[in-house]
């Protein structure tokens, strides 16, 4: 009886794996790939190594003065000397730390609504969303012993992510509120809702900046001013609410109508009904689109520069006008498209965060 | 400067007028002193005029007026506030009362003067649009511009005035519009227009945003008449002298040799009778204006005088290095001249 014994397999041929295989599949596998390889690795060659020198090997990193740049790179300098400025504004050097103990105190805080273990995150949420904006109004504007900062001396990235912040807190209730009021059978409630949706989706938010800070002060009586950041910020909140309750409004008409029924079913309320079964699997629905509205809602902050408020990129652009450092808008400009980039990433890759944690498998 | 004609504007002080009246004669210096300062608007940035240094302090021209007319009012140029203001919310923060000067780079027309609810007090800075461009081409005058790629920027005067002054002289051009003055200093840089076009005192700042400013020249036309000064609200004639007679001061000042550095001796030891009454040692001028008798003292200590404030910001002590030109005093070439206290 003989054995069959079979041979062992020969090693796949070398130009299908590794290194080779892998660029053969991938960036060459017939002649127009090839050739548009080819292509887009001139390109790379064209663009990526003189902005490389130009940002990095050529730059000048430390100086006091625009004359310790030479031309040909960057001017890394004038971010540098100018930091403070697009941190803080105007905000007092010896006041800044303030402004810092208001962001640790938001994250630290809110550190325990992240822990999965802790029970009262409702109550504690709650509690929080009370107390921490007064915190930070006092620990900001100052008062009850803390040098008073009016709002004029607020800027730089510090007033992005206020007026970002307080649109977000703001807009998002609001928002839900009115996909709710949207779909109510009050008649009076639903054309009140549908009439706010519809007035402030139909303007862009420049022209509702612009009368707020042109117009608004000819209709109050002379000598009220209301202040100048309250009125950016209410109009924000108005505007990005009737994008918030567009999107809400679409994942509660997701919710399949049995839900409902059996809340009902159970004897719920309105707002159980809507505050234990309805919203929490229509607001997982729309993540992508609340925090699509969050990502614009904090590059729209800097249409503040039309009514003279100095967030960041209006205090980059106040430096630019500065004698002693004209011509530095690039590194000015390319420094503030980064800083941008990384917040509105770091949005994006939490959203996708939270969708895989709340994801709770009932899609297909 | 930039003459934004808005209707919107022109509207909000048709409101303003219609719902509020005018305002009462002596207002707002009663407001000023009660509040403890003055609020000022200046421009949101733009260099030698207004614009913020490294430490968050604003300086300019512009800033200067505001300054000076703190030291006239309070004898101290510290207590003022900056509203820093875009060209098109400008008028209705005055006419709002937001600001209680504006003094903001602001051409003065007749429309301004006359339809917008506002006065202007003097000129501070006599501006005009000229041109900017490359050595390499050898024009020396903007009558040799013809069939040249001209830079403007967007929605200003500039264009209007540009087009006139090429019709005018039978010349072609190419206009290429920008919005910021960056890209349009960016763009003569790399030749994709051969000359730039702006405010005589822009143009100085647009060349050292340029790699090789000493490969750029402002041609010497002017083309337009761009007088530029602080307003102040219509109908209180008394706020109006106080900010007219702060800049007459500082021209005065200049004339007469007061400086910064002597003001103090000369209001001690002078035997100039100009100068006596300019400082307060003689009469009572500052009476009249409702102001200290040392009114004059303050501003060109605090301050300085107008060729102090001239040189410091825009001038041989500034990076723009603007020639006197226009700006100089009327006894010396230029168009400045005050009226004498006495």
């Amino acid at each position: 009886m003989t054995q069959h014994v079979f041979k062992p397999d020969l090693p796949p041929p070398p130009r299908e794996v590794g290194l080779a295989g892998w660029l053969r599949a991938n960036l060459f596998s017939n002649w127009l790939n090839g050739l548009l390889t080819l292509l887009g690795l001139y390109l790379v060659w064209l663009i990526v190594p003189p902005l490389l020198d130009w940002a990095i090997f050529s730059a000048d990193w430390s100086g006091e003065t625009r004359s310790d740049c030479g031309r040909e790179g960057a001017c890394w300098v004038f971010v540098q000397v100018r930091f403070g400025q697009f941190m803080y504004g105007f905000y007092p050097v010896d006041a800044r730390w303030r402004v810092d103990a208001t962001l640790w105190l938001a994250l630290v805080a809110a550190a325990p609504l992240l822990v999965r273990q802790f029970r009262h995150k409702v109550r504690y949420g709650l509690a929080y969303l009370l107390v921490y904006p007064w915190l930070a109004f006092w620990l900001l504007h100052g008062g009850l012993g803390l040098q008073v900062v009016p709002t004029s001396q607020w800027g730089g990235l510090m007033l992005t992510i206020i007026i970002a912040a307080v649109g977000i807190a703001g807009a998002l209730p609001l928002g839900i509120l009115l996909a709710l009021g949207r779909r109510s059978d009050m008649p009076a409630i639903r054309v009140l809702c549908v009439t706010f949706i519809e007035f402030w989706r139909g303007v862009p938010l420049i022209t509702v900046l612009f009368m707020s800070s042109v117009m608004l002060p000819l209709f109050l009586p002379e000598g009220m001013n209301l202040d100048k950041l309250l009125r950016a910020m209410l109009m924000v909140i108005f505007f990005e609410a009737a994008y918030i309750a567009e999107v809400v409004r679409g994942g509660l008409q997701a919710i399949p109508k049995g839900q409902y029924e059996a809340a009902a079913a159970m004897g719920l309320g309105y707002w159980r009904m809507m505050g234990l079964v309805i919203l929490p699997q229509a607001l997982k629905l729309v993540i992508p689109g609340i925090v699509n509205t969050f990502i614009a809602l904090f590059k729209d902050t800097s249409l503040v520069i039309i009514i003279g408020l100095f967030d960041f990129l209006n205090s980059i652009k106040r430096a630019t006008a500065d004698p002693a450092w004209l011509g530095m808008s690039t590194e000015g400009y390319v420094f503030a498209a980064l800083v941008y980039w990384l917040f509105c990433f770091g949005m994006s890759r939490y959203s996708m965060h939270l969708e895989r944690r709340l994801d709770t498998g009932h899609r297909s | 400067m930039t003459r934004v004609k808005s209707t919107l504007a022109v509207l909000g002080a048709a409101a303003l007028l219609g719902a509020s009246g005018v305002t009462h004669a002596g207002a707002t210096l009663d407001a000023v002193k009660n509040k403890g300062f003055v609020q000022c608007g200046i421009s949101d940035g733009l260099p030698g005029f207004s614009f913020a240094d490294a430490k968050g302090q604003y300086q300019g021209i512009d800033v200067d007026v505001c300054r000076a007319v703190a030291a006239a009012v309070f004898g101290d140029a510290g207590k003022v506030k900056f509203s820093p203001l875009t060209a098109k919310e400008r008028f209705t923060a005055l006419q709002s009362g937001e600001v209680d000067v504006l003094s903001r780079n602001t051409t003065w027309t007749s429309s301004r003067d006359a339809a917008m609810g506002l006065n202007f007090t003097g000129v501070t800075y006599y501006d005009g649009q000229g041109f900017l461009v490359n050595k390499e081409i050898g024009v020396n005058s903007a009558k040799e511009l013809d069939g040249a790629t001209v830079c403007i920027q967007a929605g200003t005067t500039t264009e209007l005035n540009l087009s006139d002054y090429f019709r005018a002289n039978n010349l072609k051009y190419t206009p290429i519009t920008y919005d910021t003055s960056d890209e349009s200093a960016k763009s003569l840089e790399s030749g994709r227009c051969d000359v730039l076009t702006s405010d005589q005192s822009q143009l100085y700042a647009q060349r050292i945003k340029l790699a090789k400013p000493d490969d750029y020249v402002v041609l010497p036309e002017v083309i337009s008449k761009e007088p530029l000064g602080p307003a102040v609200r219509q109908g209180d004639e008394e706020w109006f002298d106080i900010v007219r007679w702060t800049l007459f001061a500082m021209l005065n000042a200049e004339e007469l040799g007061v400086t910064a550095a002597n003001v103090e001796d000369m209001a001690k030891t002078t035997k100039n009778p100009d100068v006596a009454r300019l400082l307060g040692a003689e009469g009572e001028y500052g009476k009249d204006l409702k102001l200290n008798k040392n009114w004059a003292v303050q501003i060109v200590k605090q301050v300085g005088n107008y060729g102090e404030v001239f040189e410091r910001n825009v001038g041989k002590g500034s990076e723009l290095k603007i020639e006197r030109g226009l700006n100089a005093l009327w006894n010396k070439g230029g168009l400045h001249y005050a009226p004498p206290v006495r």
